[in-house]
């Protein structure tokens, strides 16, 4: 194995970050369970961050199994936006609005696709060939084509992030799950080493990256061994593994970049600045399955798990399957349960019903019984205990942040870091007053977008209303200048008729 | 199916702010036990006037302020203050300056300073200094530990609840046989008639490392300190600074000057400077928040305490050396910020905040 260039396979344990804990063997006692294609899929055509989409089906269209039913517009900084394909095959029953998971009870359009149990596979994008063979841009164009996002949750264009060609010259691959409960991407390690293992290489190709790092957990020792046993029986010594502590958030790809790399990513830059690019280990394996089965992005493993759920499991699910049908796979929820929450406990999203879909987002489901969730109590005042601070991943004063917050001080905000908060929601954990900082947070983020857009708009009328008064004093000297010369003008051949006058009465006295 | 909605995150630690100031009522215990082994039972009638004067106080003001009342009192944050000014005070003191001092402790210097959270001073510590220079003789009225001295009466139970209702001790006894100078009270008045150390400490009321009975009421308030400390109620930062640079100064003194400069054992071991070094200086609202600045503080009141003692006229210097440092603290503050990631040390603000950039990904 080649010698690793500048980064720690053992990173030290950083000081920050909160120790939870994990419930995460549960879900990893069964292997992945291949979901079967369910009767109806409600599919979201905006499955991309930063994206609008339009559909390219009709109503009551037949569709095949991997067919690209949407495409997305003005693309965001990259070739192409990546599209959206049928998880089943069937007809297009309805093509409107539809709830979809959110923060907010937020509808957005959706296709939703009736089956007709039979699964017939798209053949379009068979015989692709070898990508490592292709050129860089062909693989981004194809890994947009296949609707590929990432997996981690934040749906970001993988193509988009691959474009940075040139700059980067480390590829890291996130293994490191560390919010509690969520293990997709632990037992995609251990079952399908292969895979992200290929898929490594094909974006390493794509990005020209001479290395790879993926990045597992201290408390993943199965995934980690899968992942050493893969490399070995590959042969291939560019792509190394890191073992980060297993603490919360180490898996923010800013801390991750910290950690293994030992670089911190400038304030305002992106992670391509400074020659890394950090991908999900399932938008890897996403890619490897894609070039070599011709399967677009149509199905991704969800962690359905919680005390509420019968048996917890990690689910291979089509895009598009209601998670109330997901949570019948799993032998079904409890009586019991009552709050659904998507992703993990600190960041999770709370739904407010079932009959959502599972989007490309969705890394895991937990049902919750009301002794899991932490009962809301009342907002104290802050008593500076400072435990915040201690915790906070970026080395920020949640204090301040929130006295600055509550004052809607825009400048004080930016001063004590609010860019640099990844709303992980470790000073919330460890807040004796419960004070809602996260939320709070995120909340004073939009307030300073707000503010920042309404200052571009006003210097922008400033400038306009600058240039025009420059205009119209331009206009106006040149009207003065034009009637001083004119007035010149008149007094030059007045003077020239009087003295002709002048001459001629004397000629005629003369 | 429905469910319950909710904000993330989902999970928060079972530390709250009542069950915080619980763990430090508890830590105190040990303290208080000792001192009763030794001083009688002046410090319980001390802390139960005390407590009931601040809830009491408490509620009124809260109702005054209009603020809801349940919350705020439930949070036992004015019974510590309570107890922590009882422990400061005599253990023969009239009930009317017992809650003269907490009155002004909870009504002025916590709640006209905005209540938990917002005052600039430690509500114990600016009590004590209302009561220290409003009634200086009652505050000099000290006892002595039983300890077998022959020529000490011990004001007995009974005794000292007479005098804490009545302000005067009961027929048959005197001040004079009850009061005794504390040992730090004995250095400084006895230094200043030009005695050596050597001779003052042959007095029975010294011990082993500081005073007699003081030095074990110490360890116990040591015991409850790592108490806290153990539980992460409070850092290391602060009661390692304060010692340390007590007893480095202290150090320093004695090498110095033996003869005139007690030694760091008997300046760690006297005096509340336990109490204030685990209980005192770490009170969250007051002292400084980062870590840095936490160093700062604790250096600050140890310094300060040092030169208390030894230059000042007050025989204890602990409440005016915090007062002292609470009102530095948000300069300390300002100034030991911690670097935030993606910034070099020098970068004070983010210029390029209207910048179009990546989104983070959202955490495995």
């Amino acid at each position: 194995m080649k010698t690793p260039v500048g980064f720690n396979l053992q990173p030290p344990r950083p000081l920050w970050g909160i120790r939870p804990p994990t419930r995460k063997s549960a879900s990893m006692l069964r292997p992945i369970l291949v979901a079967y294609a369910p009767e109806r899929v409600v599919i979201p055509i905006r499955q991309c961050l930063g994206m609008a989409a339009a559909p390219i089906v009709e109503l009551g269209q037949q569709v095949q199994t991997g067919q690209p039913i949407a495409a997305a517009i003005h693309a965001f900084g990259g070739p192409s936006g990546p599209q959206v394909h049928a998880s089943i095959s069937g007809t297009v029953e309805s093509l409107g609005a539809h709830a979809v998971p959110g923060p907010m009870a937020s509808e957005e359009i959706c296709v939703t696709i009736r089956s007709d149990g039979l699964d017939r596979r798209f053949t379009g994008y068979d015989g692709l060939g070898d990508p490592l063979q292709m050129s860089p841009e062909q693989i981004c164009t194809l890994i947009a084509e296949a609707g590929i996002v990432g997996l981690g949750g934040a749906m970001f264009s993988t193509a988009s992030k691959l474009a940075a060609r040139g700059k980067v010259h480390t590829l890291i691959l996130n293994g490191a799950e560390c919010e509690p409960y969520i293990t997709c991407d632990e037992i995609l390690l251990r079952e399908h080493a292969a895979e992200v293992l290929r898929g490594a290489k094909i974006m390493m190709r794509a990005l020209g990256a001479t290395q790879a790092v993926i990045g597992v957990e201290s408390d993943m020792p199965e995934a980690r061994v899968a992942v050493h046993d893969a490399i070995d029986a590959d042969g291939c010594d560019d792509v190394h593994v890191s073992v980060v502590t297993a603490k919360y958030p180490a898996g923010g790809e800013r801390q991750l970049i910290q950690l293994i790399m030992g670089r911190e990513v400038p304030e305002g830059a992106l992670p391509s600045d400074i020659g890394f690019v950090c991908h999900n280990v399932g938008t890897a394996a996403a890619i490897a399955d894609f070039f070599r089965d011709g399967r677009p992005l149509i199905s991704r493993i969800v962690t359905v798990t919680g005390s509420g759920i019968n048996e917890p499991l990690n689910i291979d699910a089509r895009i598009g399957t209601l998670m109330a049908d997901l949570s019948e796979l799993a032998d079904g929820r409890r009586d019991d349960a009552s709050h659904l929450i998507m992703g993990g406990p600190m960041m999770g999203v709370s739904l407010p019903n079932d009959e959502l879909p599972v989007t490309k987002a969705t890394n895991c489901l937990i049902l919750m019984q009301p002794r899991e969730i932490s009962p809301p109590r009342r907002e104290m005042p802050c008593i500076r205990c400072g435990e915040c601070n201690q915790v906070c991943p970026a080395q920020l004063l949640p204090q301040e942040l929130l006295r600055a917050s509550r004052q809607h001080d825009i400048d004080a905000l930016r001063e004590f870091g609010l860019d640099a908060c990844i709303e992980c929601g470790c000073c919330d954990y460890v807040c004796p007053s419960y004070i809602p900082l996260t939320a709070r947070f995120a909340a004073s983020k939009l307030e300073a977008a707000e503010h920042d857009a309404e200052m571009a708009q006003a210097v922008r009328a400033r400038a306009r209303f600058e240039a025009r008064e420059a205009r119209l004093a331009g206009a106006r000297e040149a009207r003065e200048l034009d009637l001083k010369a004119q007035v010149v003008e008149a007094h030059v051949s007045e003077s020239i008729a009087d003295v002709m006058a002048r001459v001629n009465a004397r000629d005629d006295q003369g | 199916m429905f469910f319950a909605s909710g904000i993330a995150p989902h999970w928060r630690t079972q530390d709250t702010v009542p069950s915080m100031m619980r763990q430090v009522i508890y830590a105190l215990v040990p303290g208080i036990m000792a001192h009763v082994w030794f001083f009688g039972i002046g410090i319980l009638i001390n802390c139960l006037i005390a407590s009931t004067a601040a809830v009491l106080t408490e509620v009124a003001v809260l109702w005054l302020r209009g603020r809801p009342i349940r919350p705020f009192v439930s949070d036992y944050s004015a019974v510590v203050t309570a107890i922590l000014l009882a422990f400061c005070l005599p253990p023969l003191t009239p009930w009317w300056v017992t809650v003269t001092g907490t009155f002004f402790a909870i009504a002025i210097a916590k709640h006209l300073y905005g209540g938990l959270g917002y005052n600039v001073f430690n509500p114990a510590m600016a009590g004590y200094a209302a009561v220290i220079v409003s009634f200086p003789e009652a505050l000099n009225f000290w006892t002595a530990p039983s300890i077998g001295d022959l020529d000490y009466l011990a004001p007995s139970g009974l005794a000292t609840l007479h005098y804490a209702m009545t302000g005067a001790l009961p027929d048959g006894m005197s001040i004079d046989a009850v009061s005794r100078a504390t040992p730090l009270d004995l250095v400084k008045t006895e230094l200043g008639m030009m005695r050596t150390l050597s001779e003052i400490r042959t007095s029975p009321l010294f011990g082993d490392l500081g005073g007699r009975g003081w030095e074990w009421i110490s360890n116990f308030v040591i015991l409850g300190g790592f108490w806290l400390l153990f539980r992460g109620i409070i850092r290391w930062q602060v009661p390692v600074a304060m010692l340390g640079s007590l007893a480095v100064l202290s150090s320093i003194g004695y090498v110095v000057d033996s003869a005139t400069n007690p030694g760091p054992a008997f300046q760690l071991f006297s005096g509340g400077t336990m109490l204030c070094a685990f209980f005192i200086a770490t009170d969250p609202v007051s002292g400084a928040t980062t870590n840095a600045g936490r160093i700062i503080f604790g250096i600050g009141v140890g310094t300060l305490i040092y030169l208390i003692r030894t230059w000042g006229s007050y025989a204890d210097g602990i409440s005016f050396s915090i007062l002292l440092m609470n009102m530095a603290a948000p300069m300390i503050d300002r100034y030991t910020r911690p670097r935030v990631y993606g910034r070099t040390s020098g970068q004070a603000q983010h210029k390029d905040a209207a910048q179009q950039k990546e989104p983070p990904d959202a955490i495995e």
